[in-house]
């Protein structure tokens, strides 16, 4: 088999609990200026006398902890992360330079107006490059991240149907949409109803037609959906929607496919949120943060979470929170702010070529995989795939072998598994997004992998089953986990610290 | 385009292999009608120098070497070289979420210590993985009790963070819980008669803040003795972290959201920020977000996965406890390294520091102005009452490079000329004292105009 990577760095490394030892010290005070004070007295009952189970370690074990778990990790970083729907793109580094420029860093979201210009104007250049992106009217920055766009986005259909009178009673969700879209809606206080997917794997618009009704608030569509293909009729949807009064919501997540080719809110899209670590290279962080801005059209802007940035008259910029319609607040302050800052700064990298380069290298790369792929694995839509393609493990389950265990075999390859549990419409799914960072050098090395993998499973299937066999640790049970929870350490827990170095 | 790895001669190459004629055929999907004809209205590209200077012009629009007295649920607190050393190694930095754990054990082991911490400074069983700030970590707790308990309504103190306020609002709004807000005493605590006939039967939860928004430190177990009597739960919200150095933890409670940033989380004009939920094992099935927790792999090695994700919106779809989705790893990262740095010992002396700065700073200004709420122990935070508007003096303030307290009339209209001050440790005493005596000065303008205005009637 070729091998990507070499193997994982296999270090002993226990819990930064088990090299605590009392009297090791990673912190020095400057010595106090103000008089002393008698805890005792100031705090009362209230005084805290011991902090539990707290590490003392050194500064140099500090160091050497982090740094040896980081190298237990994949990171984009050490090779291509071709997880469909979740885009992990290169993270710039001048990202990470901008965003902690000193004035930036240390912004005090209640600091006055007048010293908080640089901050303002970069939420509204921001603003203002995500709404042309978008062919949006309006946009707030202020969720957290995706989920939270949602969230936010509904709250604004739910606020624009009371504003007429009725709220509604239902959304309407595809088959192929995200896992958060049903747990959205039920928060926003909506009922969830299915729509199928007709057999090209788009929304099927005659199934829509006699689904929709008076008591349908919104459709929450993905677009590109979940396998990766562009809803051609998208514009009728929107019409439909709109005849009978209901809005349109598009869940931003695949907007690394249009990005400078086409613009949703030229579509007929009413309200959609984008995933700024998704499409405009903040990175992943190993689960967060992200930030989940929604777009929205003119007739939804009543209803914008406060506050907004708005230039005044005088040129200078400023927070508007008299807005008497708007949903109220999703956050406090303004938002994950330090992600605006990497955005914006990627926006600038690119420029409006730079943009659409980067959309038609990432729609490139995903075709030429499915190319690449076409036969080996099964491909269940012939549709044609936008930044994502999707394939199934129907040839490989003959042998037994299911996507999850191609999943983990592909790490010894030296690469991270694609997407296994998306779409819902396509049982055994390898959800495969390249996006455009990789060069033609990676793609062929994966689809080598890949090939390599299947010809495998033919030979001998049971050897791909007890896969990974590259990394530090082998296949982690994970019914232990849920069935006897472990959450946390406490000192009695000694049975897995390793006596002695290998 | 210098992100973009392929050369003109790969992308024929590949175009080739496919059996396309050009890129367009590959976005033929799109109606022609939709598809962009010209460039899109945005800034053209810019080289890597010219990105760095724009973004360095509007640090300086930001004031950047200002001195300031703002705390308010956002802290300014020394952040050790190490923390950004470390969550900028790729590997943490541009890992995704830890599904795949065989490669991902770096994140969840530093979510397992991140978790183990959390625990012990709140005093409580069990913490998770993060969740996006304290704000809709307070508002996703109230949620959690709402399930656990059966009842709908929730009792809020008036001394919780007004924009944690203002959130749970939005989001109890849609989930049909009647929010009911309790007032405070002269000493800034929750009114505990007020509470008391607040909290019904139907009242899943009390919502409180320790140290409160005024920096005073409530009376925990009182205030869990009237909820639970009831048979609601006590969540007790936590904005200034460090606090837990030297505060005792509300024990009591049943469940502790937390936001973590004063530990090593950049103050970055209010995200992004370390919101984290903290509760009693026999709560964990009704609590949102995600957690990492220890298990064995085939060789019998300790390994750590995400586990018990049934409560999550993937599986759960709109059964799920919330649709909370992402968390906040890599902030969460920085947290784990500042308190892994301060450790059992430091995180004291650094709260201890912070509690005399305050003391010193409040006796200050106490001097001249009127420092209320003065019967609570408190943490940081105290309230100046001043003759002139706050916002005048502030401006002042501002020509001395001095951000002062936050006026506190746009939350509180009935507190008039109060503003909120903070200290921190990184807060010398000279700033103080330049701060103090600004103040002063327009104290003793204000008398002697008074004076002034007593002789001429």
């Amino acid at each position: 088999m070729t091998r990507k990577a070499t193997r994982h760095i296999n270090q002993n490394e226990g819990l930064i609990f088990e090299k605590s030892s009392p009297g090791k010290a990673a912190w020095k005070l400057p010595p106090l200026d103000v008089p002393e004070v008698d805890t005792a007295k100031l705090l009362g009952k209230s005084e805290r006398k011991d902090l539990g189970n707290m590490p003392e370690v050194s500064e140099i074990e500090i160091i050497r902890h982090f740094t040896r778990l980081s190298t237990w990790n994949y990171a984009i970083d050490l090779g291509m992360y071709p997880l469909g729907s979740c885009t992990m793109k290169y993270n710039p580094r001048v990202n990470e330079a901008v965003s902690r420029i000193e004035g930036l860093a240390n912004g005090h979201p209640y600091q006055p107006a007048k010293i908080s210009q640089g901050a303002m104007r970069i939420m509204k250049t921001l603003s203002d490059c995500l709404i042309e992106i978008t062919g949006m009217d309006a946009i707030t920055l202020q969720p957290a991240a995706g989920a939270h766009g949602e969230l936010t986005g509904l709250l604004m259909v739910r606020a624009y149907h009371e504003s007429k009178g009725n709220a509604r009673k239902k959304i309407l969700i595809p088959d192929s949409a995200h896992g958060t879209n049903p747990a959205t809606a039920a928060m926003v206080g909506y009922a969830v109803e299915n729509l199928k997917s007709n057999d090209r794997g788009m929304v099927d618009v005659a199934a829509l037609a006699a689904q929709m009704n008076e008591d349908v608030a919104a459709l929450m569509v993905t677009n590109p959906n979940t396998l990766g293909v562009f809803e051609q009729e998208i514009h009728k949807i929107a019409d439909l929607m709109h005849a009978k009064g209901g809005l349109l919501y598009m869940d931003g997540a695949n907007m690394n496919a249009l990005v400078g080719k086409a613009r949703p809110g030229d579509f007929g899209v009413d309200v959609m949120h984008l995933n700024l670590h998704k499409t405009f290279s903040t990175p992943h962080g190993g689960g967060g943060p992200g930030s989940g801005p929604v777009a929205i059209k003119k007739n939804l802007e009543p209803f914008l979470p406060t506050p907004v940035v708005v230039t005044k008259a005088d040129g200078t910029m400023a927070f508007d929170y008299n807005r008497p319609q708007s949903v109220g607040r999703v956050r406090a302050f303004y938002g994950n702010f330090g992600m605006f800052i990497r955005a914006l700064a990627y926006i600038f990298a690119n420029g409006p070529d730079g943009l659409r380069q980067t959309t038609e290298d990432a729609v490139l790369n995903a075709n030429y995989i499915r190319k690449g792929l076409e036969g080996v694995y099964d491909l269940p839509y012939e549709t044609p795939s936008m930044h994502e393609v999707v394939f199934s493990d129907k040839i490989q389950s003959k042998k037994g072998v299911k996507t999850m265990d191609l999943a983990k075999r592909l790490i010894d390859y030296g690469f991270h598994p694609y997407t296994t549990a998306f779409p819902l419409i396509v049982p055994g799914a390898l959800m495969i997004e390249p996006t455009e960072s990789e060069p033609k050098e990676e793609l062929d090395l994966f689809i080598e992998a890949m090939k390599s993998m299947a010809e495998e499973v033919e030979e001998d299937p049971q050897f791909v089953l007890d896969a990974p066999y590259n990394t530090r640790i082998s296949r982690l049970d994970e019914t232990l986990a849920a069935r006897k929870p472990i959450l946390r350490w406490t000192p009695e827990d000694t049975s897995a610290i390793p006596k002695s170095r290998p | 385009m210098r992100y973009l790895p392929k050369s003109p001669a790969d992308r024929e190459a590949m175009l080739k292999a496919i059996g396309s004629r050009s890129i367009d055929d590959l976005f033929s999907p799109i109606p022609a009608e939709y598809r962009l004809a010209g460039d899109l209205k945005i800034p053209r590209q810019m080289a890597e120098s010219e990105i760095v200077d724009w973004f360095k012009l509007r640090s300086k629009e930001n004031g950047d070497d200002y001195t300031s007295f703002l705390g308010a649920g956002a802290y300014f607190h020394y952040r050790p070289v190490v923390i950004d050393a470390l969550v900028q190694r790729g590997e943490f930095l541009t890992a995704y979420t830890p599904y795949q754990a065989e490669f991902a054990q770096g994140t969840l082991q530093a979510i397992f210590e991140f978790q183990t911490m959390i625990s012990e400074l709140t005093g409580m069983d069990l913490a998770n993985a993060s969740m996006y700030d304290g704000s809709t970590g307070a508002a996703e707790a109230v949620m959690m009790a709402v399930r656990i308990t059966g009842k709908s309504s929730a009792v809020i103190a008036r001394s919780l963070h007004p924009e944690y306020r203002e959130v749970l609002q939005t989001y109890a709004t849609h989930q049909g819980i009647p929010l009911r807000t309790v007032g405070f005493t002269d000493t800034a605590r929750v009114d505990l008669k007020e509470l008391e006939s607040s909290v019904t039967d139907d009242t899943a939860c009390v919502l409180i803040q320790s140290p409160n928004f005024f920096g005073s430190i409530e009376d925990v177990e009182t205030i869990a003795d009237i909820a639970h009597k009831k048979g609601a739960l006590l969540i007790v919200s936590i904005a200034e972290a460090v606090s837990l150095g030297i505060v005792e933890p509300p024990r009591v409670a049943d469940i502790v959201a937390m936001e973590a940033q004063s530990f090593g989380v950049p103050l970055g004009f209010g995200g992004p920020y370390c919101g984290v939920l903290a509760t009693k094992d026999k709560f964990v099935r009704q609590m949102p977000g995600r957690l990492a927790g220890q298990t064995l792999d085939k060789k019998g090695k300790r390994g750590f996965v995400l586990t018990l994700a049934t409560r999550e919106q993937h599986i759960r779809r709109e059964k799920a406890t919330s649709n909370i989705c992402t968390n906040q790893a890599l902030v969460a990262l920085m947290v784990n390294i500042f308190m892994t740095v301060y450790g059992k010992v430091g995180l004291r002396e650094l709260a201890k520091q912070n509690l005399a700065k305050t003391a010193y700073a409040a006796g200050q200004f106490g001097k001249n102005a009127k420092v209320l709420f003065a019967g609570s122990p408190r943490f940081n935070e105290f309230v100046v009452e001043t003759s002139e508007d706050p916002a005048a003096i502030n401006s002042r303030l501002l020509g001395h490079k001095i951000v002062g307290g936050l006026p506190l009339k746009k939350f509180y209209p009935e507190l008039g000329n109060a503003a909120l001050w903070c200290c921190t440790e990184l807060t010398t005493r000279s700033m103080i004292d330049t701060a103090v005596g600004l103040v002063a000065e327009s104290e003793r303008s204000v008398r002697s105009m008074k004076e002034t205005e007593e002789v001429a009637q």
